[in-house]
């Protein structure tokens, strides 16, 4: 894990190009530094392996001062993408992806076998490529290699500075889907810096967006997409993209809905029903816990059973925070009407209607292909 | 027929002092060669790291004023600061080499793609480390094609450094002014081109192989 701490960089004239940025980098997770030109995101991300330094503040890698760790063998122990690639080109593809297990004095045979499985895992038969030089290669094949470079000598993080802004958009688009493949495999510490926000919402586990030094917001893309923090935000994402998102599940949660305490009787839950025009009503207990749901049909069959007895408990409550793509999926995989959401106290919060979601639904998609007559 | 017969009479007879000329040209261009490299390259290196810009211009315009001096005059000027003989010739020869060898060091390791230093730096060489295995083998096209042209340049220059006692097959041109031989002076300039493009040709399969990028 990586800690920035209130970090602040000023340079020699006196501009501040970094104002108190506290982020958290998890392990395992591809975080990505976004934002406009000159706004710091690569500044912050030079700051890792120490390409540049901060005036004051406090950076800890796994608990570890990052000031107190020698540059050099710092930067060894991170893998680092560049935008313009950056291969030697007086070395070949073998040479140059093992540069970093040489100078770590890996054992050569370890070494070839290193770069073979990296060769193969980006499908690039190393047969082939190994005693190729760089600019015998494409683009996208040298920006392959530059990726590979970077995993040699097994680094837990990777800084990767625009690493796909260079190529052309089909090239881009398989790096990307090559990189969210790769990083199931290799589970690594991703740093990416990006201007480009499709690429940011298709590989980011967390985004961060910059502003004059600043940070204006973090989340993942879902969080970014459907709760905008201000204005520039909005602007930054884009219209296109905002409307393309769902909005979040708490805006269909209802949470006046009826519900029904676990101990009242039947013929009550079945009036309740009956007035609401309900066919499944939620079941909570005396605290207000979230304990099933009870159908009106089950319930006019067994007149005499208990709401105990008639409870389902088997269907699980979500919370506020599931994205919407994931309660239609369950509403898609059951028949339910309703669908219970619970606070993270398990106390019923509310619940989701079928109709509700499939209503916007209609009126989203509805609203897009009449906007799309015009283009 | 009668000139090819005389030519070939010329040879037999000869042929011990034109290989010691030859052997002297080669000893005096090489030692030039060879001197101008050793100073020049780690100069220019260490140029390029100089953040001072007048020092830098400063040492590019000494170079240029030696390269501006015609070189029958630069030869002159040395008899009364070195005499006459090997050492002069070499002095004035290898000022004269400076320039396009210091020129082209300088900039071929500054042409080299700053994103190639900004990777090397970034995975971890130490300054060193990267001058030795990135930067210079990196350069190395563009210094060798330097040294490649002054090379060629010396071979040719190389025949005046005959009119200071420095020998090489200058003196085989002159002496067949003085005796009005045409053979001595074909003699001495096709064996100064035809040394000059042999070396050129090896230059050129060495740049070649360094420039596989």
């Amino acid at each position: 894990m990586i800690q920035l701490k209130n970090i602040n960089k000023y340079y020699e004239d006196g501009f501040q190009a970094l104002k108190a940025i506290n982020l958290t980098f998890e392990e395992g997770k591809v975080n990505v530094l976004i934002g406009p030109s000159g706004c710091g995101k690569t500044t912050t991300m030079k700051l890792l392996n120490r390409l540049t330094d901060f005036t004051d503040g406090q950076i800890l890698i796994d608990e570890k001062n990052i000031q107190e760790i020698n540059p050099i063998e710092l930067r060894r122990q991170m893998g680092y993408v560049i935008q313009n690639i950056g291969l030697f080109p007086h070395m070949t593809i073998s040479e140059n992806v093992a540069t970093v297990p040489k100078l770590l004095k890996w054992d050569k045979q370890k070494i070839k076998e290193k770069v073979d499985a990296l060769l193969t895992m980006v499908n690039l038969d190393p047969d082939i490529y190994r005693n190729r030089y760089p600019s015998e290669l494409s683009g996208g094949q040298q920006q392959r290699i530059g990726v590979i470079r970077a995993l040699a000598a097994e680094p837990s993080t990777i800084l990767m500075d625009e690493p796909f802004s260079a190529l052309d958009p089909i090239s881009r688009e398989q790096l990307q889907d090559e990189l969210t493949r790769l990083q199931k495999e290799i589970n690594k510490t991703i740093i990416f810096v990006t201007h480009d926000m499709d690429e940011a919402i298709k590989i980011a586990d967390q985004i961060i967006l910059m502003k004059d030094g600043q940070v204006v917001q973090k989340g993942s893309p879902q969080e970014l997409l459907t709760n905008p923090a201000n204005e520039f935000v909005k602007e930054f994402i884009g219209e296109e993209r905002l409307g393309n998102a769902l909005p979040p599940l708490s805006e269909f949660i209802i949470k006046d809905f009826p519900r029904i305490s676990m101990e009242q009787r039947t013929e009550e839950a079945i009036d309740l029903m009956a007035t609401n025009q309900l066919v499944e009503i939620p079941v909570v207990d005396g605290k207000g816990e979230y304990k099933g749901i009870v159908n009106l049909y089950q319930a006019l069959n067994n007149k005499k059973a208990t709401l105990a007895e008639l409870v389902d408990d088997s269907i699980e409550a979500i919370t506020r925070k599931v994205d919407t793509n994931f309660l239609m999926k369950k509403f898609h995989e059951s028949k339910l009407m309703i669908f219970p959401v619970q606070s993270e106290q398990g106390k019923l919060e509310g619940i989701v209607e079928r109709e509700d979601l499939y209503r916007f639904l209609q009126q989203f998609y509805e609203r897009k292909s009449g906007g799309s007559v015009w283009n | 027929m009668e000139l090819i017969t005389d030519y070939i009479a010329f040879w037999q007879d000869k042929y011990d002092s034109i290989l010691t000329y030859t052997y002297e040209h080669l000893v005096i261009s090489f030692v030039v060669i060879l001197l101008s490299i050793i100073v020049t390259v780690p100069l220019a290196i260490y140029m390029t790291k100089m953040k001072n810009e007048k020092i830098k211009n400063l040492i590019f315009n000494i170079a240029n004023v030696f390269q501006t001096i015609p070189t029958v005059a630069l030869l002159a000027i040395m008899i009364p600061l070195l005499g006459i003989g090997f050492i002069p010739s070499i002095t004035a020869l290898f000022l004269y080499a400076l320039l396009p060898l210091l020129r082209n060091t300088y900039t071929g390791i500054k042409s080299i793609d700053p994103s190639i230093v900004e990777a090397a730096k970034g995975m971890g060489f130490s300054t060193f480390g990267r001058l030795f295995k990135i930067e210079l083998p990196a350069a190395l096209p563009y210094v060798m094609s330097g040294i490649r042209v002054t090379t060629v340049y010396i071979i040719s220059w190389t025949t005046l450094a005959a009119l200071i006692g420095g020998g090489g097959l200058g003196d085989l041109v002159l002496a067949g002014i003085g005796y009005n031989d045409k053979h001595m002076i074909f003699t001495g300039t096709i064996l100064a081109i035809v040394i000059a493009l042999i070396l050129d040709l090896i230059f050129g399969k060495f740049e070649k192989k360094f420039s596989k990028a």
